[in-house]
């Protein structure tokens, strides 16, 4: 038996479900964005539990850079079709392929997930847009509302939010914008492994330790693949590597690490002195305030 | 869920005047809690000496915006996550503008314990009464009042019982039960995470032992009260067959506990039923406690939409149409007599009307003022009429069931935060001796 939700874990689980709640209530036409990262699966995980014995009562949405980890994209359509879900696909390649997008000289397909994900959501008509956001991850991601609202060009005014008062949530909004719903804004990432860990939860394999072919690009372990090529003098190793976070090939980077299971996660992610971020996101190196800018023109 | 530890959740908010240190204080608090982790420091390291700073600006941490860094001032509520081995804390970071006030309200109404910071070398200020304002009317249980910068008086210990004496009594007039106050140097670190050495004077604890010790708030006055968020009824798309039956009403406990077998009652109808049973995610639950999100089965035929509130039947509250209540208003347009807007109250949203600005509340003297209209960050009395009834409670009470919002119909932005001071039901009292906060 259950009884209240006296840790920390709890509340925010109980918290988590309630603001999915509230935005189905509310609103018309919910998506939820997964990417196969385990911030996203803990939110699908939320939402399975929100309406349970019902299923999850919204598609998911996936902008796809193109430049994915390949077992990612195995692991996230075996869970579409363990919850049957519909999954909808929103391809950077495809724009690419069109015109529409114009590959960065740098490589990196990051930035370019913003329109595909605003046309996504514009064409299906989204008014409630479920994120796995936290406001640990970043200093810009810390001043954002559980729900964000975004106008009809997707953007975000940092300077003008909504105030968020007790737990009262005001999703409403105006035809042609949207919101941005983020249940786990509160949680930290040390949070997500000890619920991930007491959940039970699978993840893609590639959060474990695993021996990878690897090499160092500006103090980061990138994987050698198709859309990563090491240059010139960068020199490929076999490391046993795992990955904190989950993005592009050619931008996220993996760890050091002999973690091979929850258990061994939790207890390096409890001793780490790095950010999940600054540890493996180049995107987010780019300049002090990446993350804003790239948040203010409709991101994640 | 198997519990993975008995470490309970604080929520924080800061408030302080500009110039006080507060960015500074959070920072201290992050980094001697060892919640900064080094690329974080590197960051601020590096910025600092670009500044040209001789020290560390710890209040880099926080400022998280363009702007923000650019004017060296903090202008939207950041929130902060930090953890003892105690207890998990979440801090949210409140600027200190006048114009920000709203932020402090904010941040004020889902907070725990509020830490006020001052500079000892000001004293009280206007902003400083107006925070411990918020703190009383929003009825934040705990209040801390951090008094900043003693290093810049050599320590003296007579100036901060001067200070501490005077802030605890306006705390304690406003009606704060809870007040503790304490000597810091944020920049320094004094009294921060460890105790300082260099105030014999002070045997107190320090600021994050003091917040380790300090009660999680809850509303004890009343009793078992659930609002109905949606109703789980998946028919033919259940994942299991054996619950194509399955109707249940899914909500989180705001206040109370309820067990399987309780008589409730469905307002605002009045049904009388029983609860057949308690669902969490597939597990049946034998209680339903204060904060846990679950569903509820009722033994009867009754049918209970969004909106619609179980509760416990003694103390049930009674189902209203007009609403006195304090609110602040959030918006740039002022509230006028006569305003349509929309009540979100729990889980339910009613048409209203404001039908007349009582006066307005001057925090510096605390006590009403005329008014015809209320300003961006102003506090005032209104009276309000609903197009249909709320189960209203009374804030000072019960936070969950006093608060409301009101909702502009236009442009479905948020306009103002509602405390439900007293209803209809119990009478038209607006004298001046009826506005003690």
């Amino acid at each position: 038996m259950r009884s209240a939700p006296v840790n920390h874990l709890e509340v925010l689980e109980a918290e988590g479900i309630h603001i999915i709640r509230e935005a189905v209530a509310e609103l018309e036409r919910p998506v939820l964005l997964f990417s196969g990262g385990k911030d996203s699966v803990v939110l699908l995980h939320l939402a399975a539990k929100a309406f349970w014995p019902g299923p999850v009562p919204f598609p998911l949405l996936h902008v796809d850079t193109g430049h994915n980890f390949p077992e990612v994209l195995a692991y996230r359509d075996a869970v579409v079709e363990k919850f049957g879900l519909r999954l909808i696909v929103a391809s950077v390649q495809d724009y690419i392929d069109d015109g529409r997008l114009l590959e960065r000289p740098d490589g990196t397909r990051n930035p370019l997930q913003t329109q595909p994900l605003l046309d996504a959501i514009a064409e299906h008509r989204f008014d409630a847009v479920f994120g796995g956001g936290r406001r640990d991850e970043e200093k810009a991601r810390a001043k954002e509302r559980v729900v964000s609202l975004r106008d009809e060009f997707g953007q975000w005014d940092p300077r003008n939010q909504r105030p968020e008062l007790w737990d009262l949530y005001n999703p409403r909004h105006r035809p042609g914008e949207h919101v941005r719903v983020f249940p786990i804004s509160n949680w930290t990432e040390l949070d997500v492994w000890h619920y991930i860990s007491a959940e039970g939860i699978e993840l893609p394999e590639l959060y474990y330790a695993h021996n990878r072919d690897v090499f160092d690009r500006d103090g980061m372990w990138l994987a050698v693949g198709p859309y990563s090529e090491p240059r010139g003098n960068e020199l490929v190793r076999t490391m046993q590597v795992r990955y904190r976070t989950v993005g592009d090939m050619s931008c996220t980077g993996a760890v050091e690490s002999d973690a091979a299971d929850v258990a061994a996660v939790l207890v390096e992610v409890a001793a780490t002195r790095i950010t999940e971020r600054g540890a493996t996101r180049a995107d987010d190196r780019l300049t002090e305030a990446a993350m804003e800018d790239r948040k203010k023109e409709g991101y994640f | 869920m198997a519990a993975r530890d008995n470490t309970s959740l604080l929520r924080l908010a800061t408030a302080g005047s500009v110039d006080d240190g507060k960015s500074t204080l959070v920072g201290r608090l992050l980094h001697d809690s060892k919640s900064v982790l080094a690329d974080q420091l590197a960051a601020v390291t590096r910025v600092s000496k670009a500044k040209g700073l001789g020290h560390v600006d710890l209040a880099l941490l926080t400022d998280g915006l363009r702007s923000e860094r650019e004017q060296g001032i903090t202008i939207d509520v950041a929130y902060r996550y930090f953890a003892t081995p105690r207890r998990t804390f979440i801090l949210a970071d409140c600027p200190g503008h006048v114009q920000y006030t709203r932020n402090t309200v904010t941040g004020s109404s889902t907070a725990d314990a509020l830490v006020l910071l001052v500079d000892v070398r000001k004293g009280v200020l206007e902003q400083t009464r107006r925070h411990l304002a918020v703190a009383a009317l929003l009825r934040v249980p705990s209040v801390v009042i951090a008094i900043n910068k003693v290093d810049l008086i050599e320590y003296d210990g007579a100036a901060y019982a001067v200070i501490a004496h005077e802030l605890a009594a306006i705390a304690t007039g406003l009606g704060i039960t809870d007040v503790h106050t304490l000597p810091v140097s944020a920049l320094i670190g004094d009294n921060i995470v460890d105790r300082s050495e260099r105030m014999p004077w002070y045997d107190g604890p320090s600021l994050l032992e003091l917040l380790e010790e300090l009660p999680v708030a809850s509303d004890p006055g009343v009793g078992f009260r659930f609002p109905v968020q949606l109703t789980l009824r998946p028919q033919e798309a259940a994942r299991d067959r054996k619950h194509v039956e399955y109707r249940g009403y899914a909500g989180r406990v705001s206040s109370g506990t309820a067990h399987v077998g309780q008589e409730v009652v469905v307002l605002p109808e009045g049904v009388h039923t029983h609860i057949a049973g308690i669902d969490f995610a597939g597990a049946e639950l034998s209680e339903a406690v204060t904060g846990a999100s679950l569903s509820l089965r009722l033994a009867d035929d009754v049918d209970v939409a969004r909106g619609e509130l179980i509760s416990s039947v003694a103390d049930a509250p009674v189902p209203v149409t007009e609403l006195d209540a304090m609110v602040c208003w959030l918006a740039d347009r002022p509230l006028l007599p006569g305003a349509r807007v929309l009540v979100k109250h729990g889980t339910r949203t009613v048409q209203a009307r404001v039908g007349e600005i009582v006066a307005k509340l001057d925090l510096d003297k605390m006590a009403p003022e005329e008014a015809d209209q209320l300003a961006l960050n102003d506090i005032g009395r209104v009276r309000v009429r609903l197009a249909s009834p709320v189960l209203a409670e009374d804030y000072t009470v019960t936070r969950h069931g006093g608060s409301f919002l009101m909702i502009d119909p236009q442009t479905q932005g948020t306009l103002a935060a509602g405390m439900i001071r007293g209803h209809a039901v119990f009478g038209n009292d607006f004298t001046a001796d009826s506005w003690s906060i």
